[in-house]
């Protein structure tokens, strides 16, 4: 019983102790960001391989999501006669939630789990100990770049994810279930608004990214230095990205709905 | 690992698409996205009420779709909306006395605008006006009167 109390306490602490040097760790970063911009070489290169490399994957989910939500919501919207929403339903579900959240899951085990492995390397091969000996900021040459990399891509991995999925709906309602084309495109804007479904798929995105690529570079820079250590890193920056997306997902949808 | 200039091409590339659909969503949500294609001419409705009809609405001869709605607007003297009708060209030889309803698909579905040609000799010219209209059928309205002949009685 007393064995169990103390596996609870030493977990919550455990818990606590790494809630609380992710926070430290993200506060250490702020200062670096504005000097960044100095060095945007660094950035684009971090940029083409965790954002340019990721959007086969998101433009084939994108497309696919679209394509089985059309046909998904097709069979329940033709019960009512109402198949002209098909494409207002597939877009505003799109925007507002699915482009953001899934999005942002494939770029944590995409790109997330290969900053933490790749960092996480470094500090097993001792990398970042010999740039701090020849005077070299491992936070700034190989920390930050990677987190404003993220921070850059994952709203735009959201806007394409949604973009293909609004195109995959198109394609399956209006050229495979007959669905009319104009009453599909006529209706978002009738339904989808501007400012408060794209703004706030955005503003989600952006927090995603934040997250996300944060976690990344926390997991990988702090990650034992052996072979287990690496892989141990780059599964708990997938799994604890993934739930704090989904957690955060959950606070920023309730924050912005009007009618709650 | 590439070299300089293939990663700059494909992060210009990647940062232009996502910026492309960002520009796609806002347009669509704004309703900005037209699209006119292949040939087509312009007639005009006037309705006393057009319901929730939309901008691209179909508009049907016999059920199958020949052209959009292209313009809604109010008409400030004769307190009328002006329905602005974009028809494919292959149908330019409707009768001036076509007759136009709105009409809507299933209780909750959208609204579109049927066309049902009549029998004269002269065909509807680009710009022309239809003259013979029906509205929209308000379904709080019938409830309405349904419920008043109710008390009447």
């Amino acid at each position: 019983m007393n064995a169990a109390i103390r596996d609870c306490w030493l977990g919550f602490s455990r818990f606590v102790a790494a809630f609380g040097a992710f926070q430290i760790f993200s506060f250490r970063i702020l200062p670096y960001l504005p000097k960044a911009v100095l060095r945007p070489r660094l950035i684009t290169e971090q940029i083409y391989s965790i954002g340019a490399l990721s959007l086969v994957l998101i433009m084939f989910g994108g497309l696919f999501v679209g394509m089985v939500l059309a046909l998904q919501s097709y069979n329940t919207l033709v019960e009512f006669g109402t198949i002209d929403l098909l494409g207002a339903f597939t877009a505003e579900a799109l925007v507002r939630e699915l482009g953001p959240v899934v999005a942002a899951l494939l770029f944590a085990g995409r790109a997330g789990s290969a900053v933490a492995s790749e960092v996480g390397l470094m500090r097993a091969t001792d990398q970042i100990t010999a740039m701090e000996l020849m005077a070299v900021d491992p936070i700034r040459r190989v920390v930050v770049p990677r987190v404003i990399a993220g921070v850059i891509s994952v709203p735009l991995l959201a806007a394409i994810f949604s973009a293909m999925g609004v195109l995959g709906a198109y394609l399956v309602g209006v050229h495979v279930l007959g669905v009319d084309g104009g009453a599909f495109w006529s209706q978002i804007p009738e339904r989808v608004d501007m400012t408060t479904d794209v703004g706030i798929g955005l503003v989600k995105s952006f927090i995603f990214g934040v997250s996300a690529s944060l976690m990344g570079v926390f997991e990988g820079y702090n990650a034992a230095p052996n072979a287990a250590g690496v892989s141990r890193a780059a599964t708990r920056t997938v799994v604890i990205t993934s739930v704090w997306i989904l957690l955060l997902d959950f606070i920023v949808t309730g924050l912005t709905l009007p009618e709650v | 690992m590439q070299s300089e200039r293939g990663i700059d091409i494909s992060v210009g590339l990647f940062i232009l698409l996502g910026l492309g659909s960002v520009i796609f969503l806002v347009m669509q949500t704004l309703g900005l996205g037209q699209v006119n294609s292949g040939d087509s001419y312009t007639l005009q409705a006037r309705f006393d009420h057009v319901g929730d009809l939309k901008l691209r609405a179909p508009v049907a001869l016999a059920g199958v779709t020949i052209g959009r709605v292209s313009g809604i607007r109010a008409d400030p003297l004769e307190f009328r909306a002006v329905v602005e009708l974009r028809i494919d060209s292959n149908f330019s030889n409707l009768p001036v006395d076509t007759y136009a309803s709105i009409a809507s698909k299933g209780l909750l579905g959208g609204k579109y605008i049927e066309l049902s040609p009549g029998g004269d000799e002269e065909f509807l010219q680009d710009h022309d006006e239809i003259e013979l209209t029906q509205s929209a059928i308000l379904i709080e309205n019938l409830i309405g009167k349904y419920m008043l002949k109710g008390t009447d009685e």
